[in-house]
């Protein structure tokens, strides 16, 4: 609330934007009313408020007419409010005491044929902007230290790529690997498609850059048991045999990987006659019993049905190079890869998938609904396109089965306080425009934790979460608007945790106080958005520039 | 793009062509020209008053030419930065005409029919390259008629049909019936124009137009050459008038376009032009059709493919979800040609391959997903920077170094790479920018890096 005695003095300034306002909306009527509503000290219009001229204009209003809280009637807050807060600043006064109305876009611009009811609607818009203006707070901005150190948990190919990305920036990393030894779904792997370079290889090379990097503490047998904190400042257990060590963190990144489908009661497995393309690799790298001359795969084994719908991405893939490589051993085996698309995207996929056909590998669409049948000594198929059964003879059968979410990812989620999707992946803050942050500050993502990746994939998400990882490291500290939810009557709060269990940023904590459990805001980790507030029953939190009596006071404007 | 045109960090130099590149990975020295737009970078506001009051009209690339655009115009609504830029080549003033029209409607003062292209130096470490694609042109496929028949669009120009802010506002108009439409409106107004004529003549005889003909041509004033004036007038207002009437009865039974065909591969896994696949095409085909049943609940769309490759996160359920609530058929088989059928319908000839059968099927509109093509100006950009390209022309990486291209210090990402959708390029956008980071931040290099 503004303190009693201060003199509230709103300046109030009325974009005409060229034409886009001016031409459609009634500018002096406008004015005429804005000069009329109460604590309005000061009107003016531009015809570019954000032009420098405007901006000027801004500025002298504030030393010149003493005002202490300005509105600005004009475009959208996305692209302009930023520039008008900052102007207040440089004025001298508090940013958080400028308050934007949109006029255009959701005003001329909507009622570009009706003047009037246009201009009528401005008018709303602009009393409520002002009675919210006069309401409005002074805030600082929240700044918070950020302990340059990352954790990065797994050691597989995107998680070991990751570390050594943000090792080579001079970086600390800590990298946490379940297993004894560096290297994930790598170490099981035999040759890698396109390139056919030996995954071994890959593995090694990369642990030992990774083991030998200054910048780089690895816990192999590792696991992070518990982690506490936000953005900047979390510490982590990590439990490994020797007992737990504790670590001070300021970003995270989940590399944890996926790990491939068991077809127990499928197609006959039993992992020697009937085996999965991830057996198929043991078998290659210890090279093939020269007996086997007919080999039936089979797609599609545990995927793209009502339990698992999704497409697992990269087991088509798996199935060609395999199937090249088996005749690189066994030139003259007889190879029939039995699919429902071949999923070969891109240029590489595409390329030896080509390759593969040229060198003899046969392909035949199955139907879901009339699946292949595995028998001792061969595999029977309706032959979707030539419409027959076929018979085809079967020394070994490998069956493609997706890649599924590790069993611990559940865990992991709640621990880092980050959601996973409905098949068990590690669910991103934006499926499209934030593949790999979460939704959480300082939480990170890469590689099959995500979404079954291929290595190319796995590479290139392993350097894009270090990228976005380093954002934080590199500037020390965060920096967050401090229009944020508040603790504003802690009397009131019960501690009841409804509010903490909404929270979609992990923003909210129960504190046990002298007064009893009290809910805490991080904030730093508090992006604004509002949900606590609406659900908490007992008013107890608000969020500043968006308070109650705030919104309150707009309604009542607008009511007239 | 908002936050790219708004971020301190960046310089944004758009509408400008890297020159020359010299020097090594930490050490780049780059000319960059910034092409003119006659128009002040500092003082333009983006307000578009300009381009409402510019007489010239063209035909607007980014809505694919299906809509049109000033001769002074910013490339579309949202675009960052929102400078408007004079086209040279259509503008009267630049082409010696008397106008500047733009310049007296601009209260901003930023119309410069003086400005020059400027070369700038810049001081880099690292070079990332993020120079996008092209959009296949179907019309190298002589089998699908693309630009013959009118209702066979590319899946690009479908995109902007459907946009709420594109040529017609959202409607899944057929090209044939806004071509009638257009034709119909220019009929009108040579109509207009000889009705006012007439209403004249009509007005100093005292007697209508009709009524007057029909004596005339009974021979009734010989050598009048005012009346034969009229007659003239009279029977060309006739030969527009008529058929204005016939294409109006035509046009009253259009309706928006409600069954669909998506043909997929159009230039993709296609030994006569990209072999191969172009990795985001199924999707957006699947994408466009759900959108359309949302705008027009009749829509019923078929997808004719070789393969569906849903293969990404959510993908296959997507697919599903198309298949059971927006009335799409998926349909195995490439599609043989397309011919025009009755009411400029097109036809699809294919083969059904789970049926083995060759069967017809007639459209309203045909959309062809279209291959990702390498972008063509790339080979002279690579060639600039010294970077390899693969055998297709995208610039060359290895699957270890998924965003390293041949030249150290020089980066790329999305499709400039290979075929990639958004998330994809998202988070390679994020690899270079990481691989740039190791390069332009060491500790013993202080460079400036500047994204262009």
């Amino acid at each position: 609330m503004p303190e009693k005695n201060e003199d509230i003095r709103i300046g109030v300034f009325l974009c005409h934007c060229g034409s886009n306002i001016a031409g459609y909306l009634n500018m002096e009527e406008l004015a005429d009313f804005a000069e009329n509503l109460p604590h309005v000290a000061f009107v003016q219009r531009n015809l570019y408020t954000c032009s420098e001229g405007g901006i000027n204009e801004i500025k002298k209003g504030i030393a010149e007419q003493n005002l202490n809280r300005v509105v600005v009637a004009s475009c959208t807050p996305r692209t302009h409010e930023p520039l008008f807060r900052s102007s207040c600043g440089e004025a001298g006064l508090n940013p958080y005491l400028f308050e934007m109305v949109n006029i255009r876009d959701q005003c001329s611009w909507v009622h570009m044929k009706e003047q009037e009811d246009g201009t009528s609607k401005a008018k709303d818009l602009i009393r409520m902007g002002v009675a919210k203006a006069a309401l409005l707070e002074p805030q600082e901005v929240i700044m918070s230290e950020v302990q340059v150190r990352a954790l990065v948990i797994g050691g597989g190919i995107s998680g070991m790529t990751a570390a050594l990305a943000l090792a080579n920036r001079g970086y600390e990393v800590v990298l946490v690997e379940k297993d004894a030894a560096l290297g994930g779904m790598l170490n099981r792997l035999n040759r890698l498609g396109p390139t056919m370079t030996q995954a071994s290889e890959l593995a090694g090379e990369k642990a030992r850059a990774v083991t030998g990097h200054p910048n780089i503490t690895v816990f192999t047998d590792g696991r992070v048991a518990n982690v506490q904190g936000f953005i900047g400042k979390y510490t982590v257990d990590i439990e490994t045999e020797s007992g737990v060590k504790k670590a001070d963190i300021g970003v995270i990144i989940v590399a944890t990987g996926a790990r491939a489908f068991v077809p127990d009661g499928l197609y006959r497995y039993d992992g020697k006659r009937v085996v999965t393309q991830l057996e198929m690799e043991t078998l290659l790298k210890d090279g093939l019993r020269p007996d086997i001359k007919n080999v039936v795969m089979i797609q599609c084994v545990g995927s793209r049905n009502e339990e698992r719908p999704y497409c697992s991405r990269i087991c088509c893939q798996t199935a060609v190079k395999n199937a090249m490589l088996i005749r690189e051993q066994s030139p003259d085996a007889k190879i029939s890869i039995l699919y429902r698309d071949m999923q070969m995207y891109g240029v590489e996929n595409e390329e030896m998938f080509r390759d593969s056909k040229a060198g003899g590998v046969r392909y035949m669409n199955y139907d879901p609904e009339r699946p292949p049948r595995v028998e001792p000594d061969r595999v029977r198929v309706y032959h979707a396109l030539l419409g027959r059964e076929m018979e085809l003879p079967a020394d070994l059968v490998v069956l493609s089965t997706p890649l599924v979410a590790q069993e611990d990812a559940e865990d992991t989620s709640r621990l880092l306080r980050v959601p996973v999707d409905e098949n068990g992946f590690f669910l991103e803050g934006h499926v499209k425009l934030k593949p790999l942050d979460f939704a959480t500050d300082g939480v990170f993502l890469c590689g099959s934790a995500r979404f079954p990746a291929n290595i190319r994939e796995a590479v290139a998400q392993g350097l894009g979460a270090a990228s976005r990882a380093s954002i934080p490291l590199s500037k020390g500290s965060v920096v967050v608007e401090p229009i944020i939810s508040v603790l504003a009557d802690e009397d009131a709060c019960r501690g009841c945790g409804l509010c903490v269990a909404l929270c979609p940023y992990g923003a909210l904590e129960i504190q046990h106080t002298e007064k009893g459990r009290k809910v805490h805001v991080i904030d730093v980790a508090c992006k604004g958005c509002g949900v606590c507030a609406a659900t908490c029953y007992r008013h107890a939190l608000s969020i500043n520039s968006y308070t109650d009596g705030q919104i309150r006071s707009q309604v009542e404007a607008f009511l007239g | 793009m908002l936050d790219v045109g708004r971020h301190p960090n960046i310089s944004l130099l758009a509408y400008s062509e890297v020159e020359t590149v010299e020097g090594q990975a930490g050490n780049f020295r780059i000319t960059v020209r910034r092409k003119a737009r006659y128009v002040n970078e500092d003082r333009c506001t983006g307000c578009g008053a300009c381009a409402e009051k510019c007489p010239t009209i063209v035909p607007d690339a980014f809505n694919e030419g299906l809509g049109n655009r000033r001769a002074i115009y910013s490339y579309f609504a949202q675009g960052i930065p929102s400078t408007h830029t004079i086209d040279a080549d259509h503008c009267r003033q630049l082409n010696g005409k008397k106008c500047g029209i733009c310049a007296k409607t601009c209260q901003a003062e930023a119309i410069d029919f003086e400005q020059k292209d400027r070369i700038v130096e810049l001081d880099v470490g690292a070079i990332i390259i993020a120079a996008g694609y092209d959009v296949f042109d179907p019309y190298r496929i002589p089998e699908y008629r693309y630009r013959e028949i009118p209702n066979v669009v590319t899946a690009i120009e479908f995109e902007r049909l459907l946009s709420a802010s594109g040529p017609t506002g959202g409607h899944m108009d057929r090209p044939s019936d806004r071509a009638v439409e257009a034709d119909i409106a220019e009929l009108e107004k040579n109509v207009t124009k000889s009705w006012k004529v007439l209403a004249k003549l009509e007005e100093k005889y005292g007697e209508s137009s009709a009524a007057f003909y029909e004596k005339y041509q009974a021979g009734a004033f010989p050598d009048d050459e005012d009346r034969k004036k009229w007659a003239d007038k009279y029977a060309a207002h006739l030969a527009a008038a008529e058929p204005l009437e016939a294409l109006k009865q035509k046009a009253a039974g259009f309706t928006v376009a409600k069954r669909l065909a998506f043909i997929q591969c159009v230039g993709s896994r296609d030994f006569r032009f990209y072999p191969f696949c172009s990795g985001y095409c199924c999707m957006h085909s699947i994408k466009e059709a759900i959108i359309a049943h949302e705008h027009e609940p009749e829509t019923t769309s078929t997808i004719f493919g070789m393969d569906i490759r849903a293969v990404g996160k959510g993908f296959e359920e997507y697919k599903i979800r198309g298949g059971n609530h927006s009335n799409i058929t998926y349909v195995r088989g490439r599609v043989a040609e397309i011919v025009e059928g009755p009411d400029n319908n097109p036809v699809v000839i294919y083969e059904d391959t789970r049926e083995r059968k060759v069967k017809r099927q007639e459209f309203d509109m045909v959309i062809l997903a279209t291959a990702c093509a390498p972008s063509k100006g790339i080979a002279a950009l690579a060639k600039t920077l010294g970077v390899e390209l693969d055998t297709y022309n995208f610039i060359k990486t290895s699957p270890l170094s998924p965003v390293d291209t041949t030249a150290p210090g020089i980066f790329v990402c999305g499709c400039a790479e290979s075929p990639m959708d958004v998330p994809e390029s998202v988070a390679q956008g994020s690899s270079a920018a990481e691989r740039a980071a190791e390069i332009a931040f060491q500790p013993d290099l202080e460079k400036e890096k500047a994204v262009a």
